[in-house]
């Protein structure tokens, strides 16, 4: 009898391929694309595109190791701060007369050093990750005022500031580009075709299962922090590049965007599950979007409603699938009689 | 069988006590800071100054009030700055262009704080979204909201009743209206707490949730309700942001969810929900707000301050973290006796 009642293929409706949020994205990049280039003649070239996708390579960048954070069911909001730090010890090395060459690998170290203490006071002394990341985004950041002060750093060679800004010779693809093409393919290679990603997808799903089976969790997740410290202050040397200052403010408010487009990317805020394609395609969905407003005349200010939104919403519309499906799979079991009898016999009962 | 007693000397019982309580730990920091300000620049307790440290700290107490309510829950409110911030510059905008009378401009500032604490919590628990989230992106979405509204002006004193700005300072008895109502407010929600049915149920939904559920606790109801207090407390301290500082820019209250939720973990909330007093967290408002005032009448360097907050926050939380790890070494070693 059960075995009959089952045997009949169900006809599910699978959606498949079209409900991966990946093509999700992919269907509002086109969209996105569609709208720029009936917006101005201008949007479909290679100087928009070069300057599109520069504006927000720091917050790509800086996406990628915050996508591995957040998979492990961490987070890391003190990134805009080492951004900051990173261009304040940046300047002052070079104002004391540093050589470049020099001076950046040792903000690098600066920007690792950073992440290996959100790292330590998260697995050793056993804090949320939400609270000591809250508290060096104010102490870096305070690092960078003590740093600076108030005075702007504005000298750099020219090498220097036409990497952040420039372009490959003859070509539209902007020198910052590739470097994050190159940590994409990075990132994408660690993520999801070696045993550190297993790990890091394993850790966000259940991390006392981890540990059992032989994770070493807690060494996992210090060197994530160590490693979205030191990104985070390659984006605040990009950034130094790009602009050609450095200030004691460089980077404010790029965390609520970073975690933005990480969401954006179908990652699951409570871990275990997103990809870095996913993070990859959000990228260019927030370039496009910050373009497509810029044309349309909408000031710099009002955008963070839009990043806001978004946020929000890249939140709001899985939870609301996964809602409507439990709830249509739950009429589906009770519409399915038990036995026929009884429930007639019920009704007239 | 006389196994020798945990308890060391009486330095040891000392700590152990400061330790247990975070209300006294804070008092006698401040104690102590407060005479050695004193001793570097008498100017410290003088009533003026003093008056300026508590209206700024009644302010900061009042937001980590509603902010302590909503972690207490294992939650967060991100927003609150911006919360506080819109309705500063929204009863300036409405007092500056429209003929209403004070407090209903008041009124309309904190029902504001409501309306916005309503939209958090509504999120938050019909979507079943986690309120990190929801409030990273409302904490932008609301300052968007601030930038419509002042259209690239800011709102000036002068566009205010006179005398307006004055409230901040003025006191009855010799105690500034602002700490009287920090003072009522923490007291009001300390009671609800500490006396009522809903405030056990606080802290049940963040202790446990799925215990409390099956004690029939509706958490997400306790949730919603978290956000909308903490949004009109919100309100409330940007009505008195107002008042504290006359004019009001777009970017008011920037960076301030820093100082609120450090007030919160200082004062002895422990971000993991569960646990804590508003007392403890109104106590950590006065701290970092002597902190601040300490490095101005000492004269040290203000770009100081973000970088010693920091620190606070970080010491504070990992001192909660060993002492809990220490209490359950002993509580393990009393099991085994």
């Amino acid at each position: 009898m059960t075995a009959s009642s089952q045997s009949p293929a169900r006809p599910a409706v699978r959606l498949g391929a079209l409900a991966r949020w990946e093509t999700l994205l992919v269907i509002l990049l086109v969209g996105l694309i569609a709208a720029g280039a009936r917006m101005s003649p201008f949007f479909i070239s290679g100087g928009n595109f070069a300057n599109l996708t520069s504006s927000v390579m720091e917050i790509a960048i800086m996406a990628l190791p915050m996508t591995l954070v957040i998979i492990m069911a961490d987070i890391d909001l003190s990134v805009e701060s080492m951004v900051g730090l990173a261009g304040a010890v940046l300047g002052t090395l070079v104002v004391a007369g540093v050589p470049l060459p020099l001076a950046i690998p040792v903000v690098l170290a600066v920007g690792a050093l950073g992440g290996l203490l959100n790292g330590l006071l998260v697995t050793r002394a056993g804090l949320p990750s939400l609270v000591v990341t809250l508290g060096t985004l104010a102490l870096f950041r305070g690092l960078a005022n003590v740093l600076l002060g108030p005075t702007v750093i504005s000298v750099w060679p020219d090498w220097f500031t036409s990497f952040g800004f420039g372009t490959i010779d003859g070509s539209p693809i902007p020198f910052t580009l590739v470097v994050f093409l190159v940590l994409v393919v990075v990132f994408w290679a660690v993520a999801h075709a070696t045993w550190i990603g297993r790990q890091v997808f394993a850790i966000g799903k259940n991390a006392a299962a981890s540990r059992y089976s032989g994770v070493r969790v807690n060494s996992m997740r210090n060197w994530m922090f160590v490693i979205t410290g030191m990104i985070a202050s390659l984006a605040g040397i990009i950034l130094v590049a790009r602009f050609s200052s450095a200030r004691n403010d460089n980077g404010t408010g790029m965390t609520l965007t970073v975690v933005t487009v990480v969401l954006l990317g179908g990652v699951d805020i409570n871990g275990g599950k997103g990809s870095i394609p996913g993070v990859v395609l959000a990228v260019f969905v927030l370039a496009l979007l910050q373009n497509i407003l810029r044309l349309a005349g909408v000031s710099s200010e009002f955008q963070g409603i839009a990043v806001g939104l978004l946020l929000v919403f890249s939140v709001i519309v899985p939870q609301l699938a996964r809602q409507t499906r439990g709830a249509v799979d739950r009429a589906r079991r009770s519409r399915r009689p038990p036995a026929g009898p009884i429930a007639s016999g019920e009704v007239t009962a | 069988m006389s196994a020798p007693q945990p308890q060391g000397g009486p330095v040891a019982r000392v700590l152990g006590l400061l330790g247990r309580s975070r209300e006294l730990t804070l008092v006698a920091l401040m104690l102590v800071m407060g005479a050695l300000v004193t001793l570097g620049a008498p100017q410290f307790i003088s009533v003026s100054n003093l008056n300026q440290v508590t209206a700024m700290a009644a302010i900061i107490a009042i937001a980590a009030v509603g902010e302590a309510l909503t972690v207490m829950t294992k939650n967060i409110d991100l927003s609150v700055e911006s919360t506080i911030g819109l309705v500063a510059f929204l009863v300036g905008v409405i007092l500056r262009e429209h003929d209403l009378p004070v407090p209903a401009a008041w009124l309309v500032g904190v029902g504001v704080g409501l309306l916005l604490g309503i939209a958090n919590g509504a999120v938050i628990t019909i979507f079943r979204i986690p309120s990190i989230v929801v409030t990273l992106g409302t904490l932008s979405i609301f300052r968007g909201v601030v930038f419509i509204l002042a259209g690239g002006k800011e709102v000036n004193l002068v566009d205010l009743p006179p005398g307006y700005a004055d409230l901040a300072t003025d006191s009855v008895l010799g105690v500034p209206v602002f700490v009287i109502v920090a003072v009522v407010i923490v007291a009001a929600v300390g009671l609800l707490l500490w006396k009522t049915k809903f405030g056990r149920q606080i802290y049940a939904v963040g202790s446990n949730e799925e215990a409390a559920a099956i004690m029939g606790i509706r958490s997400r109801t306790v949730t919603f309700t978290v956000f909308a207090m903490c949004g009109a407390l919100g309100g409330v301290a940007g009505v008195m942001w107002g008042i504290y500082f006359g004019t009001i820019y777009a970017t008011s209250a920037s960076g301030l969810v820093l100082q609120i939720v450090a007030a919160v973990v200082v004062g002895g909330v422990t971000i993991s929900g569960g646990a804590g007093t508003v007392v403890g967290a109104a106590l950590g408002a006065l701290f970092l707000a002597l902190i601040n005032n300490a490095l101005l009448v000492l004269q040290l360097p203000q770009e100081l301050l973000q970088a010693i907050y920091g620190a606070v926050i970080l010491v504070a939380v990992s001192a909660d973290a060993l002492l809990s790890q220490r209490q359950r070494r002993l509580a393990a070693r009393e099991a085994r006796r």
